[in-house]
């Protein structure tokens, strides 16, 4: 969980970056979608450093997948029998338990996101379009309940990773009581940053800020 | 004080077990609760009825023998107490109380509230020992222990193995136990020799055992008697790291 996660945190990095490059203006957004396609050319032809990035992506989110469904399944068997008073948590709190059913939620937006803007098929403007213009058609206000669901989705994985950085520190044998709150501190300002970052795209558009 | 008590009982382990509601009175607010138990107990003998069956031993919060979910908590609301040190003046006069056994498949009821904790035990054979000559007591000071290391080792030490973290994780783990016997042996000298092998060996046996997997969710540490930290489980991961990945178990 803690290896995968971290190659899924770097790509969210990357790509948080990338989105803020609408800011820009049409043209640098463009051009940095074709460069991402064009890396590494001419030493490597059209497309193979993305379609490499891109395979690496899926094994990441697959295997993260495949250890959270492993955990689940043998907490489970765990526990056969329940108990009858209601459950009650004293620790950490609400980033904590949103963790099973947000990563289910946050693996059906990257389904839809990737059908919008990656395979165009449900994005108002398709794929004869420049990249700019299909976040702009995507998220323009009339379309409110798309932007909705970007914003809730971003602060679901903004929730996932404000619980997962630390764990991931903690299940690789790297916390320890003197950095407890460091790490503390880097997991919520890294969650943040990226959540604040994610939503600013999707919100300038809907409120014309990027049009 | 007047409470209702909603109490788990099963009368064998193929039993199936139900909550079965007690009224009790007359207990003084001073009583721990297991006294309050044992006021129940000796009413239900006085009326010929079967008693209820609880683990204690010590009574004063050192040998992990008691246990008991109190409304959904294990060893009932108080921070850092037994339930044999937990008094009655913790409740409301005239509260519901629910009483379960520890419920993990690893823990199976033995009768009633008692449940089969040998499992641990097992975890303990499989690795939680030193090797130690045998013959007269060695000078305390030929093997210095940095201070530091022995108070961490010592506070790690402080696990009781009750199985309260197994009966409070999300996830039927006793990753906290594991950290504690792992933190404690592994932080001391003496600890060494075995110490790769322990971590190893160790795990094996808690997965073979039907526990499940932590994910870090924190409820053990909240729900420890003697408040051990979660720090414990990064230490075990980064050991059993360093003795798989890095290769550092010999046998
Ligand atoms: C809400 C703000 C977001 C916006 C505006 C946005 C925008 C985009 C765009 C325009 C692309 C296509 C890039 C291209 O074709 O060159 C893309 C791809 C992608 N996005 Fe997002 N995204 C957002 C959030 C997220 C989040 C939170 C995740 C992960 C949980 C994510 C995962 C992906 C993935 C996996 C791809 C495919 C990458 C590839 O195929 O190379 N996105 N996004
Ligand atoms: S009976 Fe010994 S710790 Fe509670």
């Amino acid at each position: 969980m803690a290896v995968t996660g971290g190659v899924l945190v770097l790509f969210l990095v990357a790509h948080m970056v990338g989105n803020l490059k609408i800011f820009m203006g049409a043209e640098d957004f463009n051009h940095y979608a074709h460069w991402l396609r064009t890396m590494g050319e001419p030493a490597v032809p059209y497309r193979t450093l993305l379609t490499v990035l891109e395979v690496g992506l899926v094994v990441a989110v697959v295997l993260h997948m495949w250890s959270a469904v492993s955990l689940a399944r043998r907490a489970r068997a765990a526990r056969p029998v329940k108990y009858e008073a209601k459950k009650k948590s004293h620790a950490h709190g609400y980033a904590t338990h949103t963790m099973r059913y947000g990563g289910v939620i946050i693996l059906l937006f990257i389904i839809w996101h990737l059908l919008d803007l990656t395979f165009f098929v449900v994005n108002p403007k398709g794929g004869d379009a420049s990249p700019y213009e299909r976040v702009v058609a995507d998220f323009a206000p009339e379309r409110w309940y798309i932007t909705l669901f970007y914003v809730v989705a971003v602060l679901l994985v903004g929730l996932h990773l404000w619980h997962g950085i630390w764990s991931a520190f903690q299940s690789l044998g790297l916390r320890s009581l003197r950095n407890e709150h460091t790490l503390r501190v880097l997991a919520l300002t890294v969650s943040v940053v990226l959540t604040l970052g994610f939503l600013a795209v999707p919100l300038a558009v809907t409120f014309g800020w990027v049009s | 004080m007047k409470l209702t008590l909603r109490i788990w009982r099963q009368s064998s382990p193929a039993e199936k077990g139900r909550m079965v509601e007690y009224p009790v009175e007359d207990i003084s607010p001073d009583a721990s609760f297991l006294e309050m138990l044992d006021v129940l107990n000796e009413k239900l003998i006085a009326d010929g009825e079967e008693p209820v069956a609880f683990d204690h031993d010590c009574r004063e919060g050192i040998c992990g023998m008691c246990s008991l979910v109190i409304n959904g908590t294990p060893h009932g609301p108080e921070r850092n107490t037994t339930t044999c040190q937990l008094h009655m003046r913790k409740f409301e006069d005239g509260e519901v109380i629910d009483v379960e056994p520890w419920r993990a498949k690893a823990f199976p009821v033995v009768k009633d509230l008692v449940v089969d904790r040998s499992p641990l035990d097992r975890i303990i054979q499989s690795g939680g020992y030193i090797s130690a000559p045998t013959g007269t007591a060695p000078e305390a000071h030929s093997v210095p222990v940095p201070k530091a290391d022995a108070d961490r080792a010592f506070e790690a030490a402080e696990c009781i193995g009750c199985g309260a973290c197994v009966a409070a994780c999300p996830n039927g783990s006793a990753a906290l136990f594991l950290g504690a016997k792992v933190t404690h042996l592994g932080l001391m000298p003496q600890g060494q020799p075995e110490r790769w092998d322990r971590v190893v060996n160790m795990l094996e046996t808690h997965d073979d055992a039907g526990f499940g997997g932590c994910t870090n969710t924190g409820e053990c540490s909240v729900a420890c008697p003697k408040g051990i930290s979660m720090d414990v489980i990064s230490r075990l991961n980064g050991d059993m790291l360093k003795a798989s990945v890095g290769g550092k178990k010999k046998r």
